[in-house]
């Protein structure tokens, strides 16, 4: 269960600190070829995550480009594979967030005499509903993703197996009972982190 | 109401176009520091796109506005910018506290104290809601609250855009009680209003705009006793002008 959240939280993480920005410069500016990061930002959406899992698997085995890192089958090849799943989730709906935030306040701000930072962090801060909302959105695509981390951490006991895969092994194995019960505690890790995502999203109203 | 007869303001030859739309056009044009200027103008004569341009929030699409004698550039420079503000016709309240949204202007500046939020609230009947979240307020509150959050800044020039739209007379009152202590203070104002009974009582001159253009400008007491243009007459006497 460690493992789980440790992977799963620290993919969240880095996931956050670059999509959020990332969403928001896209949300808020004009550049061209937007429209194209647009798209692909959705596309990343409905990524399979097997096909992701597949992705960073070649990237590092040995023959890979980052092969030499010798990462895989370890806990951040798991990590590197939840990030680019999470990672769109996370920009595209900071992305619609901040679109949705009137851009009349926008104005309004800088004739207060906000800075370009200040005025995309106010709008940010406008948004925190729909930021909540997007970090809430991948937890739940990486806590309970199984394909990925399958490929690229091995399901090594002791080292690179979470509560998924290990759900995964045990009904193979016909364990239902432990596998059920491994269920009930991803379900609760779940919550648990949902309920503190929301009362941090309390806290900033 | 006093007035120096520096220009805080400069216009030559401004245009503005949306599209292929001209929405703006100003030959000439001071304004004097210190100054109230009231626009009068039916709807979509330019009035807001003016404070617009003034505030730097968008870029002439011809000619030059001059502030206190240099040229302002495009995005402004934020030590410009931040000696300007506008009270825009919709006030948008930040989703928290009326005082937080008083000190925005202040908080940005680096400013962590309370400032003039009690007295600016007070004054303007909304010391009771100081802690409310601001975007509850009615759509008169949130305008008395976005004209305190412009004076908590003292800006040297204060842009108005229907600043008493939908008050009743006693907050009427109050709003133009507040921007007497702005002139007091020597700031200078833009006040757009389709109120001609307003920008009488507060402006030093008045000037028409019809379909983005000047119709007449002068000073107050002229301007509505002898318009010099039919345009000006109509318009005064409430008839259809455009």
């Amino acid at each position: 269960m460690w493992l789980t959240f440790q992977v799963t939280g620290l993919a969240l993480v880095i996931a956050t600190a670059v999509g959020v920005p990332v969403g928001a410069v896209v949300g808020l500016t004009h550049f061209p070829g937007r429209r194209l990061v647009t798209l692909l930002l959705y596309t990343g959406m409905g990524l399979p995550p097997v096909v992701v899992g597949l992705v960073v698997y070649m990237m590092l085995s040995r023959s890979g480009p980052l092969g030499s890192l010798d990462w895989l089958f370890t806990p951040p090849a798991m990590i590197v594979a939840q990030t680019v799943i999470a990672f769109p989730l996370v920009a595209a709906l900071t992305m619609s967030a901040v679109e949705g935030v009137d851009p009349d306040l926008r104005l309004q701000v800088r004739a207060l005499g906000a800075t370009r930072w200040q005025t995309g962090w106010t709008v940010l801060r406008e948004a925190r509903i729909g930021l909540t909302a997007a970090i809430v959105a991948a937890f739940g695509g990486i806590i309970s993703e199984v394909g990925a981390v399958m490929l690229v951490g091995g399901n090594v006991e002791g080292q690179t197996r979470v509560l998924t895969t290990a759900i995964v092994l045990s009904t193979r194995q016909g364990d239902f009972a432990l596998a059920m019960a491994l269920g009930i505690v991803l379900l609760l890790l779940a919550l648990g982190a949902n309920a503190v995502l929301l009362q941090l999203q309390g806290r900033a109203r | 109401m006093t007035a120096s007869h520096s220009p805080a303001f400069e216009l030559s030859g401004l245009r503005h176009r949306y599209g292929a739309r001209t929405v703006l056009n100003i030959p000439r044009l001071s304004i004097p520091r210190g100054e109230t200027l009231g626009v009068i103008g039916p709807s979509g004569a330019g009035k807001s796109t003016l404070l617009r341009l003034l505030q730097g929030l968008e870029r002439p699409s011809e000619g030059t506005i001059e502030m206190d004698g240099a040229r302002m550039p495009h995005p402004l420079p934020l030590p410009v910018a931040r000696r300007i503000t506008t009270v825009f016709q919709r006030p948008l309240m930040l989703d928290r506290t009326v005082r937080d949204n008083v000190l925005f202007g202040l908080r940005v500046r680096g400013r962590s104290d309370r400032g003039p939020a009690g007295p600016l609230l007070e004054r303007l009947g909304l010391a009771h809601l100081a802690t409310a979240p601001a975007r509850r307020l009615s759509g008169g509150e949130a305008q008395r609250v976005a004209l305190a959050r412009a004076m908590a800044i003292e800006p040297d020039v204060l842009l108005l855009d229907e600043p008493a739209a939908n008050l009743d007379p006693a907050n009427v009152a109050r709003v133009e009680a507040f921007i007497r202590d702005a002139q007091g203070r020597g700031t200078t104002i833009v006040l757009v209003t389709h109120n001609t009974h307003e920008a009488r009582r507060l402006s030093h001159r008045t000037l028409l705009l019809i379909e983005g253009c000047v119709v007449e400008t002068g000073p107050t007491a002229a301007f509505f006793e002898t318009p010099a243009e039919a345009s000006t007459r109509a318009f005064l006497a409430g008839e259809l002008v455009y």
